[in-house]
C-alpha cells in the first residue's frame, strides 16, 4: 500500500467537547491519534511511523486550550495551548518564567505557533524541553479516558522513549502548576551543540523557594540523560535547608550526575552529558535563586 | 474514500476546496488552489519555506492539516503585495539582493512580516532568532537579516 492510499483512508474529527473526543478516541480502539499542534504527529505520518485511521483534533475543546489562574495562584494550562499563545499570557511568564522558557525552546517560531506542552509530554522524548521544567515546577497532569479522570505527577507520565503511562483511551487534558509561595523562582537551561533549532544534550529545570535566604523547597528535573525525564529528588534535598552555599550546590550537582544514565550519540558522549548535567544544575540554580529574590 | 469540503479565507478572499483528511495545507495551496508561492523544502517543519499565517500566527503549512483551516484566516505570500505595490520587505529584498535561488524567499518574507508586526524595532539577534526556523540553502543569511533590519528602520521612519 502506498502512503498516498493510506492517507486517504483516514477520518478527521474535530469534536467540541472532551466527552465527544474521548468517545471517538475509545471507539477507534487504538487506531486514532490525537492532534494538538501536529508538529510531531504530521512528521510521523509523513515518514510512515504513524498511520492513524482517525485523527482527532482537540483544539476546539475549551478545557484543552484555556489558560486559567486560580484564586489560590495555581495555574491550569490546557494540554493543547501553543507555546506562542502561552508566551502572550500576561501573567504566566511572570509566575513561571522557567517553565515558559522551556516550552518556548521547542522548535522554531513557526513550530511555537502550534506546538504544545501536552504534545511535548505525549511525544515522550527523553529530550523534550518542557518536561524537566514541568517536573521541577511540581506540575500535575490531568488525564481523562473512558473510565474517568485522574491526575498524575508529570515525572510519572513518561514510561520510556516514545512511551507513556496513559491507559488505553486516555487523553491529556491539562497541567496544573501549584500556587507560588513568596520567594519562589524557576529556571530551565539546556545544552545544545548549536545556537538554535536542536535537541537537548542535557536539560535541567530548577524550582526554588527561599525564605530569609534559606531554601525551603527545591525540585530538580533532568532531561535527555536517561530513558525518561527524571525528578532528581536527591538534588532537591541537597539544596533544602541551605543558603545555596558551594557545598550544597556541589552536592546537588553531584546528585544530578549520579542520576544520569545517558546514551552516546552524535550530540554528546556519555561523559560529556554527565558532566554537563552538573554544570547546568549550577547555572539553573543561580538563575532560579536570582528570580526567587525578586518575588 | 470521502473528501472533505472546507471553506476558509485565504488572503482576504473566501475559498472553498475539497481535500482528503490527511492532506496538508501546503499540498492544498500548491496542488489544489494553484498558490505555488509557498514552497515545500523539507515537509517536516524544519525549513520554513512553506511559512504562512493562520489567524495571523506564523506556522509551517506543511504541519497543518487542510481540514484544520475551516473557518480560519490564512495569509500566504500571494497576498503580501497590494496589486503591483510590493510590501516594503519585498522591495527591500530586491534592492539588497537578499535572495539567491529564491526558494526560501517566500517563507522568509512571511516570517519577517510576522516579526515586524510584533516587534517594529528588533535587534539583529532578535531577527536571527525569529528567523531561525527559515533555512536558506544558498546560505545567504546575512543579506536577509540586513534587509529585514533596514525595512524595519524604513517602516518606523514612515510611521
Amino acid at each position: 500500500m502506498t502512503a498516498e492510499m493510506t492517507m486517504t483512508d483516514i477520518r478527521f474529527l474535530a469534536p467540541e467537547t472532551l466527552d465527544d473526543a474521548i468517545s471517538a478516541y475509545a471507539a477507534a480502539q487504538g487506531a486514532a491519534r490525537i492532534l494538538a499542534g501536529g508538529t510531531d504527529l504530521l512528521v510521523q505520518m509523513r515518514n510512515g511511523v504513524a498511520r492513524p485511521g482517525v485523527i482527532i483534533d482537540i483544539k476546539g475543546i475549551g478545557e484543552l486550550t484555556d489558560i486559567a489562574e486560580g484564586a489560590d495562584g495555581s495555574f491550569t494550562l490546557g494540554a493543547a495551548v501553543s507555546g506562542a499563545v502561552l508566551g502572550e499570557h500576561p501573567r504566566f511568564g511572570t509566575v513561571w518564567p522557567g517553565v515558559l522558557e522551556a516550552i518556548n525552546l521547542i522548535g522554531s517560531t513557526q513550530v511555537q505557533g502550534r506546538a504544545s506542552a501536552g504534545g511535548n509530554l505525549c511525544n515522550a522524548s527523553p529530550a523534550g524541553d518542557s518536561v524537566p521544567a514541568m517536573v521541577a515546577a511540581g506540575a500535575v497532569v490531568t488525564v481523562q479516558g473512558p473510565k474517568g479522570r485522574r491526575q498524575l505527577a508529570v515525572e510519572a507520565f513518561p514510561a520510556g522513549p516514545g512511551r507513556t503511562n496513559l491507559a488505553p483511551g486516555e487523553i491529556v487534558v491539562s497541567f496544573t502548576l501549584p500556587p507560588r509561595p513568596p520567594g519562589s523562582g524557576d529556571a530551565y537551561l539546556r545544552m545544545i551543540p548549536r545556537t538554535e533549532m536542536d535537541i537537548a544534550v542535557v536539560g535541567v529545570g530548577v524550582n526554588l523557594t527561599l525564605a530569609d535566604g534559606v531554601v525551603t523547597a527545591a525540585r530538580v528535573g533532568l532531561g535527555a540523560v536517561a530513558p525518561t525525564v527524571l525528578l532528581v529528588a536527591d538534588a532537591g534535598r541537597a539544596l533544602v535547608g541551605s543558603r545555596l552555599e558551594d557545598a550544597a550546590v556541589d552536592a546537588a550537582a553531584a546528585a544530578c550526575r549520579a542520576a544520569c544514565n545517558p546514551i552516546d550519540d552524535k550530540r554528546g558522549t556519555i561523559a560529556y552529558r554527565v558532566r554537563a548535567a552538573g554544570v547546568l544544575l549550577r547555572r539553573s540554580v543561580a538563575i532560579a535563586a536570582e528570580r526567587a529574590g525578586r518575588n | 474514500m470521502s473528501k472533505l469540503h472546507v471553506t476558509t479565507t485565504i488572503n482576504g478572499e473566501e475559498v472553498e476546496f475539497l481535500c482528503t483528511p490527511a492532506q496538508t495545507v501546503l499540498d492544498v495551496l500548491r496542488n489544489t488552489l494553484g498558490l505555488t508561492g509557498s514552497k515545500e523544502g523539507c515537509g517536516t517543519g524544519d525549513c520554513g519555506a512553506c511559512s504562512i499565517t493562520l489567524d495571523g500566527r506564523l506556522v509551517c503549512s506543511c504541519l497543518v492539516l487542510a481540514p484544520e483551516i475551516r473557518g480560519r484566516k490564512v495569509g500566504t505570500i500571494e497576498g503580501m503585495a497590494q496589486g503591483d505595490r510590493l510590501h516594503p520587505l519585498q522591495q527591500k529584498f530586491l534592492e539588497m539582493a537578499a535572495l539567491q535561488c529564491g526558494i526560501c524567499t517566500p517563507g522568509f518574507l512571511i516570517a519577517a512580516r510576522s516579526l515586524l508586526e510584533q516587534n517594529p524595532d528588533p535587534s539583529e539577534t532578535e531577527v536571527r532568532y525569529w528567523l531561525a526556523g527559515n533555512l536558506c540553502r544558498c546560505t545567504g543569511y546575512d543579506k536577509i537579516v540586513r534587509a529585514v533590519l533596514e525595512t524595519a528602520a524604513d517602516m518606523r521612519g514612515a510611521a
